[in-house]
């Protein structure tokens, strides 16, 4: 077992020196993010670690104002919601991150398909430890 | 795809009153009063004697109520012990999955008789425990961190099947307007008023208040309102299922003893099961649920039966855009054509395709572990023609459909229902 190996918690290592990275298969060229110790299309332990340009269009999206216990805690609530996005990147997959830099408390004007890159988000919130989480924003 | 060995009937079907209950009613009450309510539709009868074992479906009485280990809990209150009493879980689909399990046992030949349970109680936690407790039916890891509520993740279905097929705000309310109608008529209901009630009520209150009476003149108006304010945008308070209390009960038996039990069996023609990957992002598409699409296509294979057959449907709808979807994944329209249906009516219990006669997750309530069996107590009346109040169907109903569905979209069981 390298110490580079494919894994969850090396990928979240990455995400904290503000690398989004998948894996992308050797076999089939397949990118998966977050990445795959087994490829997502044939299913073969060929992947390889890859960096993400970070670019990516804005699939879907919820202004979220009854949030989950993490987010009250980051300070969210009915009066500041915050946008909760599915993200279509450049290289092929999807994720889901929060989206910021919009007008969460009017989501008229967010639009599915317009241009997004990528945005560390450093959490630094009494009682939890620190942290990079994965962010978007209007390229 | 292969067949059912031998034929599977539904002989009897009960749930508790739904509501928002605890501590007044729990687990063992509302187990009791499904069970009740279902050996009472049992023609000729049934005792725990005739039954083999006790499927038990349920989410996560681990977290609403800090109870593992269900079945044996569940059997011993009817005195099914010690016969077999397993648990499934499959999120929201977990009394569908007990009840197509408990199907394929008694085709395979191994039993004649099952009681399946689908039970929830969740209001023994507060609202932000039930949220915490429904999102763990996403990817914890890498949705739930990114924000994702049960709400915001159908939310974010929403706002792509909107961008995709120009779906409006106004269609989302016709599907909670024309369920809450439904729910009316349903005394099990957890909310027993058309929004069209609850808007005159407001009305009265403000009135009796001596407030500024609002102009609404009707129940759009009301629901562009504060009265109806986001919950996960596009959605709001009237997208969204209800947090219930509640328990469902079915018995199913084979072919050879089935005509013990009644004259009029329900025979559970088609079954189908599919998965998807739970995060959404990992799917090919948002706009479809592609388990819906594979459940259905099993089911209808199975039954030799299409789309086009079905008379009645209930389908999973814990937003209204999941009834938006379900329409379309079941095959029943077109993508992108169901809100044409939608705004003429169709689903309406008079219309061309009546949809969610119970009054829907949306109106009836949504006991995750509960839905999917009470889903098949609701057909099971329809076709029997025992449906209460006014909402019994004015044809005979010879077949027909249930739809269930997982967390977001990961888990989907279908079955479909001939006299
Ligand atoms: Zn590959």
């Amino acid at each position: 077992m390298s110490e580079n190996e494919i894994t969850i918690n090396n990928y979240l290592k990455y995400l904290s020196e503000r690398k989004l990275m998948g894996s992308k298969c050797k076999k089939c060229g397949q990118v998966d993010v977050p990445a795959r110790k087994l490829c997502s299309k044939c299913i073969k332990p060929a992947t390889e670690w890859t960096e993400m340009s970070g670019k990516g269009k804005l699939a879907a999206f919820s202004s979220i104002n009854v949030g989950t216990p993490y987010f009250v805690k980051k300070g969210y609530d009915r009066k500041k919601p915050y946008v909760f996005s599915v993200i279509a990147l450049d290289e092929g997959p999807m994720v889901s991150a929060q989206l910021v830099g919009v007008d969460e408390s009017h989501p008229e004007t967010i639009k599915v398909g317009m241009l997004v890159k990528v945005k560390f988000l450093k959490v630094e919130v009494e009682g939890l430890p620190e942290k990079v989480d994965l962010g978007f924003e209007p390229a | 795809m292969g067949k059912l060995a031998r034929k599977v009937a539904l002989v009897g079907a009960g749930t508790s009153k739904f509501g928002q209950t605890f501590p007044l009613r729990r687990i063992p009450e509302h187990w009791t009063d499904a069970w009740l309510n279902a050996v009472a539709t049992v023609d000729n009868g049934i005792e725990p004697k005739d039954i083999e074992a006790c499927y038990v479906g349920n989410y996560s009485a681990d977290l609403f109520n800090h109870q593992g280990h269900l079945g044996p809990m569940i059997s011993s209150l009817v005195g099914l012990n010690p016969k077999p009493a397993p648990r499934f879980e499959g999120a929201c689909a977990s009394s569908g999955i007990a009840m197509r399990q408990a199907l394929i046992t008694i085709a395979s030949g191994l039993m004649d008789v099952i009681c399946v349970c689908g039970i929830e109680v969740m209001t023994e936690v507060p609202t932000v425990g039930v949220t915490d407790a429904l999102a763990t039916a996403s990817d914890v890891t890498f949705e739930y961190t990114a924000g994702a509520t049960f709400p915001g993740l159908y939310a974010a279905i929403a706002s792509a099947h909107m961008h995709k097929y120009g779906t409006t705000h106004e269609d989302l309310m016709r599907v909670a307007i024309k369920n809450h109608i439904n729910g009316k008529e349903n005394p099990y209901a957890q909310m027993q008023r058309s929004i069209k009630d609850l808007m005159e009520r407001k009305i009265a209150k403000v009135k009796g208040a001596g407030g500024e009476v609002p102009d609404w003149k009707d129940e759009f108006d009301y629901l562009k309102s504060p009265s109806n304010p986001p919950i996960a945008w596009p959605l709001h308070l009237f997208d969204c299922s209800l947090v219930t209390d509640g328990a469902a009960c079915l018995f199913l038996a084979s072919e050879d003893v089935a005509k013990k039990f009644t004259d009029t069996p329900i025979w559970i023609t088609g079954t189908g099961q599919g998965s998807a990957a739970i995060a959404m992002h990992d799917r090919t598409t948002l706009t479809a649920l592609e388990a819906t699409v594979e459940a259905s296509r099993q089911a209808y294979q199975m039954s030799g039966r299409g789309p086009k057959d079905m008379q009645i449907a209930e389908v999973h709808d814990c937003f209204t855009i999941a009834e938006i979807c379900a329409m379309e994944d079941l095959g029943f329209y077109e993508k992108g054509k169901a809100v044409e249906a939608i705004k003429n009516k169709d689903t309406y219990r008079d219309g061309a395709k009546p949809i969610n006669t119970s009054g829907g997750l949306k109106s009836k309530g949504h006991p995750v572990g509960a839905t999917g069996a009470a889903q098949a107590v609701e057909i099971f009346k329809q076709m029997r023609g025992i449906a209460e109040r006014d909402r019994q169907m004015k044809f005979d109903v010879e077949i027909a459909m249930t739809h269930n569905l997982g967390g977001s979209g990961g888990t989907c069981v279908v079955q479909i229902y001939e006299k």
